[in-house]
């Protein structure tokens, strides 16, 4: 699993990246009440705001991680937001992407370099 | 954080795993481990504590009990003097504008005046209070007491375990109790909707009335997070947000308030700041009202967003002033003020969100009903 410095983790899977956040950042947010996420097929570009989040205390935006495709979004995020709090690093992943460049995720920090990074 | 205040039980909110936030120059806890929303749902199904230390607690007094109360009324527009020895009520200071300097409870304790105000105001109220009052009026903030809230449906139960007298009380009541040993200021009232009590505790003994409150099984520590979307779903105003000094007490829907004798035709009809503006609203309405927000979608419409009586028109109606997710309802919840033609409850309108006309309706304030034993 690769990380960003905007808290987000990404797995990957054959040819495409799974994308959620991490369970420091859940922890952060506190409860999430509400997600709104992109729609299959957009392109994105690295630091695009992507998907809204809001928990109980206030909305943040989840970045585009890298270039790329959207490939698929979990929508059972949007009925049951909570999910995001109870498996943050499991079932709870946001996005699929297609991205143009694997070797991108080269750069990224591995857990244990985000484990330092969030101190 | 260090040129923030700490209340007495800030050791006990570490201890407690509290997540520490500033808040009207306090360092105080935002939510426990359990986190807002069942904290939130705590309070609503059995009971919380809450340290509302920060909150300003004043005791006016005059040679004469029946000067101070008249004193009072010279600031705000309820009726002090009818209040009676025992009892508490809710009221504001207005300004000169007919707006609302901050709003606060005050009870009649027999020889004194027993007043509490907000955090953020309590130092601008003293002084509002000592320019008008003294010296005929002693105006003394105390800083040798905390204040504690014990809130909820087994509120009562939880308390009365430490002296009977208390389930005795109805809203609004107030008296003197000791708890924990400590001599305590309690009152039948609080800000979340629910039944359950205020308690004004000596300093000394703040840890120990809180510890022995958190003993009972029934009870949960509760953040300022829970406690704000708790009194949103209670319909109750927060200052500086749903009140502040530009807000009437007719536009915010706190008429009840200001009882019949300081109103047109009462004994004591006006006679405080802004009556000029706030009478003649009564009986010819407001403007604008502050009314209850329900966001028909699931995202939470909050302070500041910009309500339109439809998805195309350019000119707001309206604007939410607090809002967020109920977690008792399971959606989000707002309030705002709304142009008077368009605050009609089940009024359609629009809250901007993120760029995009979202339909929300105006809605019958409070979202849940209040558990008080009247």
């Amino acid at each position: 699993m690769k990380f960003t410095e905007e808290h987000e983790w990404l797995r990957v899977e054959g040819d495409e990246v799974v994308v959620g956040i991490t369970a420091h950042a859940a922890e952060q947010l506190g409860d999430v009440v509400f997600i709104e996420l992109p729609e299959e097929g957009t392109m994105v570009s690295k630091d695009d705001e992507i998907v809204v989040i809001e928990s109980v205390k206030a909305a943040s935006d989840i970045l585009a991680p890298l270039d790329g495709e959207i490939t698929e979004v979990n929508e059972v995020l949007v009925d049951e937001p909570g999910k995001v709090n109870d498996d943050p690093e499991g079932e709870a992943w946001f996005f699929k992407m297609k991205i143009e460049d694997m070797s991108a995720l080269d750069d990224m920090m591995d857990e244990a370099a985000y484990k330092k990074y969030i101190g | 954080m260090s040129d923030l205040k700490r209340t007495p039980l800030y050791d006990l909110h570490i201890a407690l795993g509290a997540k520490m936030v500033p808040f009207a120059g306090y360092e105080m806890p935002v939510q426990y481990p359990m986190g807002v929303m069942k904290e939130h749902l705590q309070c609503r199904a059995a009971a919380g504590l809450f340290d509302v230390s920060h909150m300003g607690q004043v005791v006016l007094r005059a040679a004469d009990p029946e000067r101070a109360k008249a004193a009072l009324e010279r600031l705000i527009p309820q009726d002090v003097l009818g209040l009676g020895e025992g009892r508490q009520r809710y009221g504001f200071f207005t300004n000169d504008a007919g707006g609302i300097e901050d709003d606060l409870m005050f009870a009649n304790r027999g020889d004194h005046l027993f007043v509490v105000v907000n955090a953020a105001c309590k130092d601008a109220d003293v002084a509002r209070l000592r320019a008008a009052l003294e010296p005929e009026v002693t105006v003394k903030l105390l800083e040798n007491r905390a204040l504690l809230a014990v809130q909820g449906p087994k509120a009562e139960a939880v308390l009365a375990e430490h002296h009977p007298m208390v389930a005795e009380m109805r809203f609004m009541d107030v008296a003197t109790v000791p708890i924990a040993g400590a001599e305590c200021w309690v009152s039948r009232s609080g800000y979340t909707g629910e039944d359950g009590y205020e308690i004004s505790v000596p300093l000394a003994a703040a840890k120990d009335v809180a510890q022995a409150l958190l003993a009972h099984e029934d009870v949960e520590p509760i953040g300022l997070g829970a406690r704000d979307s708790l009194r949103l779903e209670a319909g109750l105003c927060l200052y500086g947000h749903d009140i502040d000094a530009t807000t009437s007490p007719v536009e915010a829907g706190l008429t009840w308030a200001i009882h019949t004798v300081r109103r047109v035709g009462g004994d004591r009809e006006g006679g405080f700041p802004g009556a000029g503006r706030v009478l003649p609203e009564i009986t010819e309405g407001a403007a604008r009202k502050r009314v209850g927000l329900l966001p028909e979608g699931r995202a939470p419409m909050r302070d500041g967003t910009v309500l339109f009586a439809s998805a195309e028109a350019d000119t707001p109606v309206g604007t939410v002033t607090s809002g967020g997710f109920g977690p008792t309802l399971g959606a989000p919840v707002a309030m705002g003020y709304v142009d008077a033609a368009h605050a009609g409850v089940g009024t359609a309108l629009f809250g901007e969100v993120r760029g995009k006309r979202l339909p929300v309706s105006v809605a019958k304030l409070p979202f849940v009903a209040a558990g008080f034993k009247r």
